[in-house]
Parts: structure tokens; sequence; C-alpha cells
């Protein structure tokens, strides 16, 4: 196992395979997950790659699986998932597998078509029998009430023109057909949508001129269309009309509106027993599709059962035949050829996976794994964990890390959420946040198993140990602010107490500042964290801001020597002594010389002045701003001061010092600036009366420093051969450009950069601000109402209280605090060192290729 | 000095354990590194931090500002009544 610190060594390794061997080998491999393969034919097109055929079949095969799975879950069976991951089946087993889905598919299908084409005629028997049923009512009317009709056709014939203006009317018949006998005309009968009445209606009547009667009543229930299944209500019609020539129109018209003419005999007689025959054939219909229904059932309930599992074997033959197309093949055709990065670490692991892969293959030939030199740079393997892969994320999502150079995630571990709690710190908040992360921890087995595809869930869920840490973290620092929900506790002890003070004087003023030179403060602080005095004061802001101003500065200038110490590690690794000399010192000087120095100042204003000595260069009128000093120590400027304390100065001899700082951090300016670049030019210079087989092995290694001399073997870490910083093919002008920029980054970022750190002040000062607002606004009007009402009342305000500080000042005011610290991380602390130029290790894994299958599938 | 020497050492003590000590003893296994460093790191960020904040306090130079009815509610619940 590789360790977190660097990212693991990788070589390049060529792979024989024999061909008969090589699809159980790379299974093999894929269960192993820790081989990048590397296209060799990168200008072969997809199609003309040698196992195209067998991708094709597997895309085909899926296909066949994710019409199997949509009717599964059309018909709303659970699919059985055991997690159990099979292995990838044998090449021969495909054909097995191909028939198998192949039957299942077509059986579907045939079962598909089968119920199709019974409920179309269930549909049509159940239209025909409503038909029947309506009909009856029409034909009844007729032969009760000849009167009405009558009477109803004359009123309308008389009233034409109105009935004209007033729309489709039911209408039709010319005046000589009032002979009963005479009476019935043609007719048909029908079922059409509901909706396509209205129109229909008044097409019939604007066709015919109004020479057809149509009656339409609404089928109460609704009806399956079979093509897509939907609910639709429908209307059963009859149309009276006369002749022929109105016969065909009708049609049309019918035939346009999609409307289903059914026959209907007549004579009452006849329409009975048609009814009577229509019933018996429903039910018998129904019992067939019931079996068709039952069939389809069981073949699905049994397809349930395996899906998942065919899917698994599936991906990994398709996926087993994508990575065989990358590989070359040799001369003989006897040979599969494949280039790979694996990690030196895990050799012995891929070689006993081949091992197996020819066993289970049967083939007598082992395969062969050749390690090989290469100029280019190898891929970025960090081995994660569960608990450091979310760290791990937070940097990839800035650059993968450069080949081996140090990865700052172990140290973010810890730093990442106290800079974070440092703006946050609550110890509330801090617990309500460590509950809920420690129970995403506990259950983290059954949460991992729901596979949520909830966005924001997962991003939560995926940080649980950040959110964790941050949680823990938040809780000290918010001991140490002594806040929690905006209240402080006191456990120990109040340094401050009121004494000396009588009765009176205390009524006759509005406040009192209680004196620390006087017996009001015990002469020892609070053991922990800030004394509980504070939170009733009113100049608490005052009081704190100095001191979260200075711890803020205090723990920025410590993180960037710490991101700066960090680049001592990259170059001693890298043999960069040049870098060591010409980048790392001055720099450190520069950062300590003024800004440590700033932090040395605050400790000597802390401890060194004393409220009781007032009157003498060290009482309180004499301490000087730590800030004013160090401006005016950069400008070179006297800080003015007064009298009584002899001098603007904390120590003696600092007026010296601070001129010799000064200068200091103004020689390393050029130093970085200008000696690298000398350097280089100088050893150039030399490097160039040197042979031309020089130049031939330098591009040989493309990478080789100049100043080194190249061994090109293996044993030594292929990194010290490549780790200078690349100058050698650039001209001269262009590194004293690069290393400018880097020196006017690196001076002014060391100013920008420690104000920047000043947002921890602002963010906590924010905080603390709001959730003492938060309680003294919302919840303290609940506590303040007597009597029941006020039970009631603080039941009510609680819930505002809570809901407000949940949302508000843990998730919101947890979310900006998250983004600054992750930007003192990536900006303040990551230009220190982090180059970021890598390129992640992308193994061929099934486990990686299943979950991203099936995550795509979900979305 | 205004400092009391308990709480100086019990908390150096025990953040130096955490940073210190721990880091000694974590027995062996692939995450010993990691482990060693986030120990390491915990025992000096908490450190830093309580010390900061004790030694800012340690000689106050300004005292809180309260208003007369703290005063009294303070006087009378902290036992030291006013005369």
């Amino acid at each position: 196992m590789g360790s977190l610190f660097r990212s693991a060594e990788m070589t390049l390794c060529q792979l024989f395979l024999q061909s008969e061997a090589a699809y159980a080998c790379v299974s093999e491999l894929g269960e192993l997950g820790l081989v990048q393969f590397r296209d060799l034919n990168p200008d072969v097109n997809v199609f003309q790659r040698k196992f195209v055929n067998e991708v094709r079949r597997c895309d085909e095969m899926e296909r066949k699986l994710r019409y199997l799975e949509k009717e599964i879950k059309k018909d709303g069976i659970p699919m059985l998932d055991t997690g159990e991951n099979p292995e990838a089946p044998q090449p021969r087993e495909m054909i097995d597998l191909e028939a198998t889905f192949e039957k299942l598919e077509n059986e579907l299908r045939e079962v598909n078509q089968n119920a199709e084409a019974l409920k179309k005629n269930f549909l049509e028997l159940t239209e025909l029998k409503q038909i029947l049923r309506k009909t009856q009512v029409f034909f009844d009317e007729h032969e009760g009430g000849t009167n009405p009709t009558e009477s109803m056709t004359r009123a309308l014939i008389s009233e034409d023109a109105i009935a004209r203006q007033s729309g489709p009317v039911q209408l039709g018949f010319s005046e000589k057909h009032y002979d009963p006998e005479e009476y019935y005309p043609c007719f048909v009968a029908g079922v059409i949508l509901r909706e396509r009445i209205p129109a229909f209606e008044r097409m019939l009547w604007r066709a015919c001129r109004g020479n057809v009667f149509l009656r339409q009543a609404e089928i109460e229930t609704p009806l399956e269309d079979p093509s897509t299944g939907d609910q639709v209500y429908k209307s059963v019609f009859i149309i009276f009309f006369q002749g022929d020539q109105l016969k065909t129109r009708v049609k049309k018209i019918c035939e346009g509106f999609r409307a289903t003419l059914y026959p209907c005999p007549e004579a009452p007689a006849d329409r009975r027993e048609m009814a009577m025959g229509v019933m018996t054939r429903i039910e018998d219909l129904n019992t067939v599709l019931g079996q068709t229904q039952d069939h389809r059932h069981r073949v699905l309930v049994a397809a349930a059962k395996n899906i998942k599992n065919w899917f698994v074997k599936v991906r990994k033959i398709k996926a087993i035949y994508h990575t065989l197309n990358l590989f070359n093949l040799d001369v003989t055709q006897k040979c599969l050829i494949a280039e790979c990065w694996v990690p030196v670490l895990d050799l012995e692991n891929i070689q006993l996976a081949l091992r197996r892969g020819t066993e289970r293959s049967g083939s007598s030939v082992p395969p062969i794994l050749n390690r090989m030199d290469t100029p280019e740079d190898p891929p970025t393997y960090n081995h994660t964990n569960k608990f450091t892969s979310g760290f791990q994320v937070l940097y990839d999502a800035y650059g993968i890390a450069s080949y081996r150079e140090m990865n700052p995630t172990p140290y973010t571990i810890i730093t990442f959420p106290f800079l974070f709690a440092v703006m946050f710190g609550d110890l509330g908040h801090g617990s309500l946040m460590t509950v809920f992360a420690a129970w995403m921890v506990l259950k983290e087995k059954p949460l991992q198993a729901q596979k949520s595809d909830n966005e924001i869930w997962n991003i939560f869920f995926g940080g649980r140990y950040i959110i964790l840490l941050m949680g823990l973290f938040s809780m000290y620092t918010g001991l140490i602010y002594n806040d929690a929900f905006g209240k402080s506790l006191n456990i120990f002890g109040s340094s401050w107490r009121v004494s000396n003070y009588n009765y009176n004087y205390t009524q006759s003023v509005t406040d009192i500042m209680l004196d620390p030179a006087s017996e009001d403060y015990i002469g020892y602080p609070y053991p922990l964290g800030m004394d509980p005095v504070w939170q009733l004061s009113k100049n608490k802001i005052i009081f704190q801001n100095s001191f979260k101003m200075k711890i803020s500065i205090i723990l920025g200038v410590t993180h960037m020597l710490f991101g700066v110490a960090i680049s001592f590690f990259n170059h001693t690794y890298f043999k960069n002594r040049l870098s060591i000399i010409c980048e790392f010192i001055p720099q450190v000087i520069f950062l300590v010389a003024l800004f440590f120095y700033m932090v040395i100042l605050m400790f000597i204003k802390w401890t060194k002045y004393y409220a009781t000595l007032t009157d003498t260069p060290l009482g309180p009128r004499c301490a000087p701003s730590v800030l004013i000093s160090f401006i005016n120590m950069v400008l070179v400027k006297d800080t003015p001061y007064e009298a009584v304390c002899e001098t603007p100065y904390m120590y003696a001899g600092q007026g010296g010092i601070q001129m010799f700082l000064l200068l200091c951090a103004f020689v390393c300016i050029p130093w970085i600036l200008l000696a690298k670049p000398i350097m280089i030019m100088r050893s150039r210079k030399e490097t160039s009366q040197y042979s031309v087989t020089h130049n031939q092995l330098n591009s040989a290694t493309e990478n080789g420093d100049a100043e080194q001399p190249i061994h090109n073997n293996t044993s030594q870490p292929p990194a010290a051969a490549h780790g200078g910083d690349g100058h050698d093919e650039e001209p001269m002008g262009e590194i004293f450009i690069h290393q400018g920029i880097h020196t006017i980054e690196y001076v002014l970022g060391s100013v920008s950069h420690t104000a920047s750190y000043l947002r921890l002040w602002a963010l906590s000062l924010a905080h603390s601000q709001l959730s003492e607002v938060l309680w003294s606004m919302v919840l303290n009007k609940g506590l303040t109402v007597d009597g029941w009402t006020g039970g009631v009342a603080l039941y009510i305000i609680f819930t505002i209280w809570a809901s407000l500080t949940v949302s508000i000042l843990v998730l919101m005011e947890g979310l900006s605090a998250f983004l600054h610290t992750l930007r003192l991380h990536w900006v303040e602390f990551c230009t220190k060192f982090y180059s970021g130029n890598g390129y992640a290790f992308q193994p061929f894994s099934f486990e990686l290729i299943l979950d991203s299958a099936s995550q795509s599938k979900e979305e | 000095m205004g400092a009391a020497a308990l709480p100086f050492i019990i908390f150096t003590v025990l953040w130096g354990g955490v940073g210190i000590v721990l880091p000694i003893i974590v027995p062996k296994n692939p995450n010993r590194g990691i482990i060693q460093v986030i120990l390491m790191l915990t025992g000096a960020c908490c450190w830093l931090f309580w010390l900061c904040c004790y030694v800012a306090q340690m000689n106050p130079l300004i005292g809180p500002r309260l208003d007369k009815h703290t005063i009294l509610v303070m006087a009378r619940a902290w036992g030291n009544p006013l005369n």
C-alpha cells in the first residue's frame, strides 16, 4: 500500500498475452482494478478494431436487457439486487447468454403482441356491447313515442332558420317520412372519442345539410386504449339518414373522425341475440387475457431474479472487449501486446492475477510483463480509503497533483476542519453538525446501500468524515470562544467580579467598566477560552475583535509557513538543490522577517503590558498598536508616542532589529527573482560545451535535468530524472519572465494572503453576532412571556428559533465558512508548493465501470 | 505574569500528549503515517488556539463594560454583594 503523502510510484509495463489467454487475463485485471491500459492503436477507427463484433453483440445484449428491465418496471415487479458480483463469463458462455436473452425477448414480444391483439379484440367487443345497450334506448324511444318525435320534427322544420343559427342539433327527417312503417331509415352505429363529439356533430350537420339524425350517449366507464394503454372516455352514437349517397358521406365522416362503426341489427330480437353472443365472447376473452397476463408475469418474475446479475455479466464482457481493442496484435497473430501503467508496489498482485487468468483459460504459455522506460509523466495515483477520499477530492477539484509531488491531503485532514471551525466556532452549532455527521458515519452501510440519486444528499454523504471533523473542531473552538448558540458557559467561574462598588454609585450611572488594575480582575485568566463575562459586556466586540484578528494572522502566517515548508520536501525529493537555495530559503526569510515578526510582536504585546502599571512605560496607555508598528516598520517611519512611555518600542533595540529584518526581506526579492535564472544560464553555458552525446541522452529522457548526470536505469526513482522544472527546453527569456511572475506572485501574495486570513476573524465575528441576535431577537421573546401563555409562546418561538438556527446558522453559515476554508487552502496554502499538473490514474476496474453504468442509468 | 501554572500545565500536557505521545504509540498499520500526522496537527492546532486565547486574556488592558443591572446581578449571583 502506498502512503498518501505522495502519489504511488508508477511504471509503464508491456504485457504479452496469448490470444486465447488474453480474455481471462484481462478479466482478472479488471477484478483487481490496478492497471491503466494505453491505447496502442489510436489512429485505428473504432469500427475497424479487432473485437468490434463482440462489442456490438454486447451492446445488443444490453439493449435486450434494458427492454426486459423496462417491462419489469412497467409491471412493478421488484428486481432482486443481491449485490453479488459474478465473474465475467467465459467467451463461450456469451453465446448461451445471447440465446437466453433472445429467447426471453422473443417470448416477451410475442406475449405482448398477443396481449395487444386480445385487448383490441376485447375493446371492440366492449364497445359493441355498449352500442347494443345504448341504442336499445334510442330504439325504445322510437317505438314508444312516435308522437313526440313527430311533433319535434315538425317544430324543428318550421323553425328551420333558427335551428340553423343555433348550431348543430339532431335533426334529419324529411316530411314525407312520418309513416312509422317506413320510419326506419338507414342508420349506422359506432363509438367515438368523447372530446370529438361536438366537432363530429357539426361536421355531420354541415356535410349532410341537416339531413341526418344523430343520437349519442356517453359510456360511463373509461376504456383502455390497447396501443398506448391509456384510459380514454368514449361515446356511443347512432346516425339515421336516408339514401346511399348520404350513407357514403356519413361513413367517410366517421372514418375521418376515427369513429369505429359496428353492425347493429334492426330487429330487437336480433339485437338481443347478438348481445348474448357478445357477452359470452367477452367472458372467453377475459379468461384468455388473464392467462396471457399470467404467463407474461411468470416470465418477467423469472427474469427479474437474474436481471441485475446479467447486467453485470454483460457489462463486464463488454468492458473486456473494449480493453482488448486497445491492444496491439503481434505479427504472428498469436499474441496480443498491451501497454499499461501499474503501481510498482502492486506488480506482484498483477503478476498473480495474470497467472490466475492463464490457469483459467488453460493456456500453457504464461503472460510476460515487462517494465519499460518512458520519458512520459506517469499518472498520479493516490491510495485513498473511505476516510481520506473525501479530502482528496477537495484537491483533485483544484488540480490533480503532479506525479510524486507532495500531496497536501494528509495535512488538510486537520487544517481544513480546524480553519473551518475558527470561522464556525460555536459549541451548539458544532454539536448539531457532529451529531448529523456521526449518524451518517454510523449508518454508513445501510445508507450506502440505498443509493440515493439526490445530489445534495450525495454531497453530504460523500463528505461525511469532513463534516464530522468540522463539527468536532467547531465544538472545540466554540468552547474556546465560549459560544454556545450565542450564549456563554461559566464552567470554571469568571475571572472578573464586582468589588468596591456601592449600590448608590452603581445606580447613578448607566454602565461601569470593571477595572483590570483593581480587584475586579482576580489576576489570572479563565482557564479554558474566553471569560464568560465578555458575553455580558457592552465592549465585547472591541475586545474580541482584537483577539480574533490577532489569531487570524497568527494562524495564517503559521499555515503559510507550513506550505512553504512542504515545498522544501518537494525540492529535496526531486533533488532540486537550485530551487532550495534560490527559492525556498529566500521565501522563508521573507515570510519570517516580515510576517512572523508581526506574530512575535503580538505575543510581546500580550505578555508585556500590565493594566496595573499605569503611568509607566509598560502601562496600558503605552501598549503600541501592533499593526501601526508593523506598517511604520515597513515604511521606515517613526511611531509617535506619549511622553510617559519614553519610547515607541516594545523592547530595547527594536528599531535596529526591525531595520535589519526589513533589509533581509528586501534582499530576498532580487534573490528570488534573479538567482535561479542566472544559475541556469551559467550551467547551460557549461553544458553547451559538452559533447553531442549528451544531447542525445538528453533527448532520450526529455525531462532530464541539465545539471545531473543521467542514469537511465529503473532502480532510481523515475521522478529524479524528471523532477527539475523542465527548464531545459525553455529559452532563457521565458525563464526570466517565468521567474519574474513567480517573484511578484510570492511577494505581493505574502501581503495579500496574510490579509486574506483576516476572513477567519470576519466570518467568526459574523457567526457569533448572528447567533447572538437570533437568541435575543427570537428565543428571548418567548422566554420573557409570563404565565401559561409563556409555555405556548415558547413552544412556537422555539420552533422558529430552531429552524432558523439550523437553516441559517448551521447550513448557510456552514456553507460559507466551508467555501472560505476551501479558498484558504486552494489559494493561500497551495500556491506555496503545489503545482497540480498531473493527470489522474484511471485503472481498468469493473467496480468503477459498473458504478458509473448504474449511475448513468438512474438519472 | 498573570498566568496560573495549573491550566497551563494541564492543557500543554493534554495537547502535547495528543500531538507527541500518541503518535509514538500508534500501532503499526498501513495508515500509521497518516494517523501520526493527524494527531500531531490536532495537538498543534488545538494547543496554539487555546494558548492564544489564554495569553490574550492574561494581562487585560481593558475591562468589560457592564450595564448597571448586570453589575447588580453579577454581584449577587457570583457571591460578592454590594455594600
